[in-house]
């Protein structure tokens, strides 16, 4: 069972992204369950959501305290909410930011996990290029897909359009795919600088 | 019925249906009529309830050719009329709680409606404490919505069937069981009462009417003409209860004939929030003579009375016939 | 069809695969995503012929749905927590008529202190109304209760009350798989009503009934209730066969064949309690968890039955009996009067605290050591119940409970769990 938790404020279309993600893992013909930790609704407060993937029906409701998957849309609840809570040492860590893992000050805690699977990709200013409104929750879910390979491009765009349509569909379908390449060429320049 | 035909006799209150044509006779009149709430019922004597709910859903029925379905309000109209094992009641006949009837007529209206039954319709019928306070929320919600539905609300100004205890509707300087006839300011003290014809008028809804058992002809008239539109409709007729109201069982009509007269009990016909008839007072009389038949408002009398009390009611009906025009000036 | 969708939509979608004739709405979390589906599909005309009815109160939810249910028509509505309170009178009105309603309670707390998470508190309040409670495990057995619910309330001329987790199911996407418009109609007739309000056949329905009648027409709610338990497992078979999946019935064991230890639960968090047993197993325990389907009428012979072999029951609960202890495991000590059982009542989740399968171990774990107290509350954060004890011994003027609770809690958003 793989266990996704996304963080993000309020109004950053964090619940969504879950639900994105458990529709595209259905596209794959795999089991999803996806869930919003709730808090009293208000925008800008910090919110989390759960995404499980698994091969078989998934029966566990708990909410997910050792997840394979980070994601954060929001960098500003780095310093003040313990996303990093329970995350496997094997785990994959996506980050909306313009900045690297050491600039956001993550350079410790980055020594726990493996480096080549905490990425920070920025994914509101992608957004704000192909929808004009900096809503980087679906945008993420097209860098996951490069990240860890779990859930395909395809996937996340049939997701996509099954939530929006018209224009917002196709601007959040390029957005993902821009965000896949950004990732996967992260990706290979790490890999590169590790072989160097 | 277009134009109600003006009675003025004196002596005697008969009706004369014999003196008018065989279709503008009233309702009651016919040996046809559906006699929807049957003799057997239980009803004290001289209650004015009885009488009201008679004469409006025997025209309601007329009016619908018998395709009418009832809800009733817990209260005395519901508890007199079904003693287990039974029913006085000849048309079908729901009585659920005492706050919700309009909210139960609402749901009948809606599955004629899905059942395409568009010919059957629905009244909902409570007394005061059932309408006014209880049952203010869905009446409210039934009005806003327009729903189709007939409320009747028979207002003998308190909860009688429970023993007499203060309602909304109670008038002023009334007594009952919580607003005793003691102290510095006896009987029931809270401003003018809830005025429901009113507030159903500032719902909009399609048509609104007072009415009272002293006038046959016009209770059924608006009936009837209540029964030719459709959306929410509301009918508030005034009806004496002997008991409570202290008074003698054979002055049940005169009394409501008086609340007229006086100008306490206006009579008026309203369409979209807008007066558009009015029962004018032929000839007036002062409050005195409507409330000194009335047990409730004994403690206003004789040595101990209070002179401001009455005239602040004297007040209040004049302030009725100002605003209602219940007077012609020629006439006073 | 096979969709990945929120719990509430695959309910109004099933719902309205039910062809209902009246629906009548009042918002309240977290039900309302169930009646916005069904407003829309009414409004779209997917949903035709349909009442739809925006009500002022859950109060008059329940009296439309009394209104057109006793003229004949199909009447749904759903509500959660304070509003089922807000109904209870037309709840109680409903089920003493007879009149087969369907309602949807998307479990909640119920206040004061002002709670909008799951627990089971709200429907648990309405137990002994007369009408037929029935507990969905997951999305799929959600929508699947519905359609059983129409047929067996109508059958019995009784209402039901299909229970899912407020959230946790409602809110959960998950693969359900939709039955199509033309299995419905196979499997649920046309309402037939028993009584009606009719022109042509007049009654009056709603008389008052004194002490000489009165004991009979309650015992015979109950006695509809009996037949409810019979009716249960059979509609739930004839579903099974025509949809091709088991949901529904009276009870639900899973891996109880051999268990020395049996947990019993009702909703959704009987799922993680089949992940905890399979570690437990694993582990080498004999336990098992046995669900409840039917909460009301409630099985006693089949949890009897269930619980033949084992040697100890451990209830867990989303739900509280202030002053005395658990409701369901009141229930299930019915049940089991006269076995030598070893019997546990756990109190858990309730106003929506997450129930972790750690902690479950943990209990479950001192459960089969027989090292539990036979009433406990799971994670209940004792220092902070101490400390308001004390508080209130020490002044008069201790202040709201809840505000005292919570500065001691500390800032709420800044925990992951």
């Amino acid at each position: 069972m793989l266990q996704i938790r996304i963080h993000g404020r309020g109004g950053q279309g964090v619940v969504s992204a879950a639900e994105m993600l458990s529709v595209a893992a259905f596209e794959q013909g795999r089991h999803a369950q996806a869930f919003p930790s709730f808090g009293s609704e208000r925008t800008g407060a910090p919110v989390v959501a759960f995404c499980r993937i698994d091969d078989r029906e998934i029966r566990l409701r708990e909410p997910i305290l050792a997840p394979d998957v980070l994601i954060v849309q929001d960098p500003t609840l780095l310093h003040q909410v313990d996303v990093f809570q329970g995350l496997q040492p094997d785990g994959y860590v996506l980050i909306n930011s313009k900045r690297s893992f050491d600039e956001l000050g993550l350079a410790d805690i980055a020594t726990r996990f493996r480096h080549e699977r905490l990425i920070t990709v920025p994914a509101s200013e992608i957004a704000l290029k192909h929808l004009g409104r900096p809503l980087p929750n679906a945008v993420l879910l097209g860098g996951f897909a490069a990240l860890s390979g779990l859930v395909s491009l395809d996937a996340v765009a049939h997701a996509i359009r099954e939530k929006f349509s018209g224009k917002v569909a196709q601007g959040n379908v390029d957005a993902a795919s821009e965000a896949f390449e950004v990732v996967k060429n992260e990706m290979a320049e790490l890999a590169h600088a590790q072989t160097d | 019925m277009n134009a109600p035909i003006k009675f003025y006799q004196t002596g005697t209150f008969t009706v004369g249906n014999r003196l008018l044509s065989p279709e503008q006779r009233a309702v009651q009149a016919s040996p046809e009529r559906s006699n929807a709430l049957n003799s057997g019922h239980r009803a004290c004597q001289g209650c004015g309830e009885a009488l009201g709910a008679r004469y409006a859903v025997d025209a309601a029925m007329r009016a619908t050719d018998g395709e009418l379905i009832a809800a009733n309000a817990t209260g005395c109209l519901e508890v007199f009329s079904t003693p287990y094992p039974e029913t006085s009641w000849q048309l079908p006949w729901i009585h659920s709680l005492f706050g919700n009837t309009a909210a139960v007529g609402t749901g009948i209206a809606a599955a004629m409606k899905v059942k395409g039954k568009l010919g059957t319709r629905v009244i909902a019928q409570g007394g005061d404490g059932g309408t006014t306070d209880i049952g203010f929320g869905c009446l409210s919600g039934m009005f806003e919505r327009n729903d189709d539905v007939l409320y009747i609300c028979y207002d003998n100004e308190a909860y009688m069937n429970t023993g007499v205890q203060r309602s909304s509707a109670t008038p002023y300087a009334a007594r009952t069981a919580t607003t005793m006839a003691v102290g510095s300011e006896p009987g029931a003290t809270f401003g003018q009462g809830k005025n429901l014809p009113m507030i159903a008028m500032a719902h909009q809804i399609p048509y609104v009417a007072t009415a009272t058992v002293a006038d046959l002809h016009d209770l059924e008239a608006k009936v009837e003409k209540a029964m030719s539109v459709h959306g929410a409709r509301y009918l508030h007729v005034l009806v004496p209860c002997p008991l409570g109201w202290g008074s003698a069982s054979h002055d049940t009509i005169r009394l409501a004939r008086l609340a007229c007269e006086t100008g306490v009990f206006p009579v008026f016909e309203a369409e979209h929030g807008e007066v558009t008839s009015v029962s004018k007072i032929r000839h007036r009389v002062p409050v005195e003579e409507y409330l000194k038949p009335q047990k409730r408002f004994a403690h206003l009398f004789g040595a101990n009375g209070h002179p401001d009390m009455l005239a602040k009611i004297q007040a209040d009906a004049d302030r009725n016939i100002r605003r209602f025009g219940l007077v012609d000036e020629v006439a006073a | 069809m096979l969709k990945q969708t929120e719990g509430s939509h695959a309910v109004a979608e099933a719902v309205a695969l039910c062809r209902p004739e009246v629906i009548c709405a009042y918002p309240i979390s977290p039900q309302t995503h169930i009646v916005e589906g069904l407003g829309e599909l009414v409004k779209s005309g997917a949903l035709t012929p349909c009442e739809f009815i925006n009500v002022e109160s859950e109060f008059a939810a329940m009296s439309v749905a009394i209104g057109a249910s006793a003229a004949g028509a199909r009447a749904y509505t759903a509500t959660a927590s304070q509003g089922l309170l807000f109904m209870a009178e037309a709840v109680f009105n409903a089920s003493g008529l007879g009149l087969p309603i369907v309602m949807t309670v998307a479990n909640r707390a119920i206040g004061a202190p002002i709670n909008i998470w799951n627990d089971h508190s709200d429907s648990m309040s309405q137990r002994d109304c007369g009408w037929l409670q029935l507990f969905a495990e997951n999305n799929q057995e959600a929508l699947d209760l519905h359609i059983q619910a129409f047929k067996l309330a109508e059958e019995l001329s009784m209402p039901v009350m299909v229970c899912m987790d407020g959230f946790i199911l409602t809110h959960a996407y998950e693969r359900i798989d939709m039955p199509t418009q033309a299995e419905v109609d196979a499997f649920l007739p046309p309402y037939e009503p028993r009584q009606v309000l009719d022109p042509a056949e007049p009654v009056s329905i709603g008389a008052m009934v004194g002490p000489e009648a009165f004991m009979e027409v309650r015992y015979l709610a109950h006695a509809k209730q009996n037949q409810a338990l019979l009716r249960i497992p059979q509609i739930a078979d004839e579903f099974a066969r025509r949809f091709g999946r088991a949901s529904g019935g009276l009870v639900r064991p899973y891996r109880c064949e051999d268990a020395e230890t049996i947990v019993i639960a009702l909703g959704s968090v009987i799922g993680t309690l089949k992940d905890t047993i399979d570690d437990l197993r694993a582990g080498g325990m004999k336990i098992g968890v046995l669900g409840i389907q039917s909460f009301r009428p409630f099985p006693l012979a089949a949890v009897r039955a269930a619980l033949q072999g084992a040697k100890r029951v451990v209830v867990l609960e989303k739900s509280f009996c202030v002053g005395l202890g658990g409701i369901v495991s009141t229930d299930v000590r019915m049940a089991l009067s006269g076995m030598q059982l070893h019997g546990y009542t756990v109190i858990a989740g309730l106003g929506g605290r997450a129930i972790t399968k750690a902690s479950l171990a943990r209990t479950l774990t001192e459960a089969a050591a027989d090292k539990l107290q036979p009433l406990t509350f799971m994670d209940l954060d004792w220092p902070l119940v101490n400390r308001q004890l004390e508080r209130e011994a020490r002044m008069r003027r201790s202040g709201p409970i809840a505000e005292n609770l919570l500065r001691d809690v500390g800032t709420v958003a800044s925990k992951v769990i």
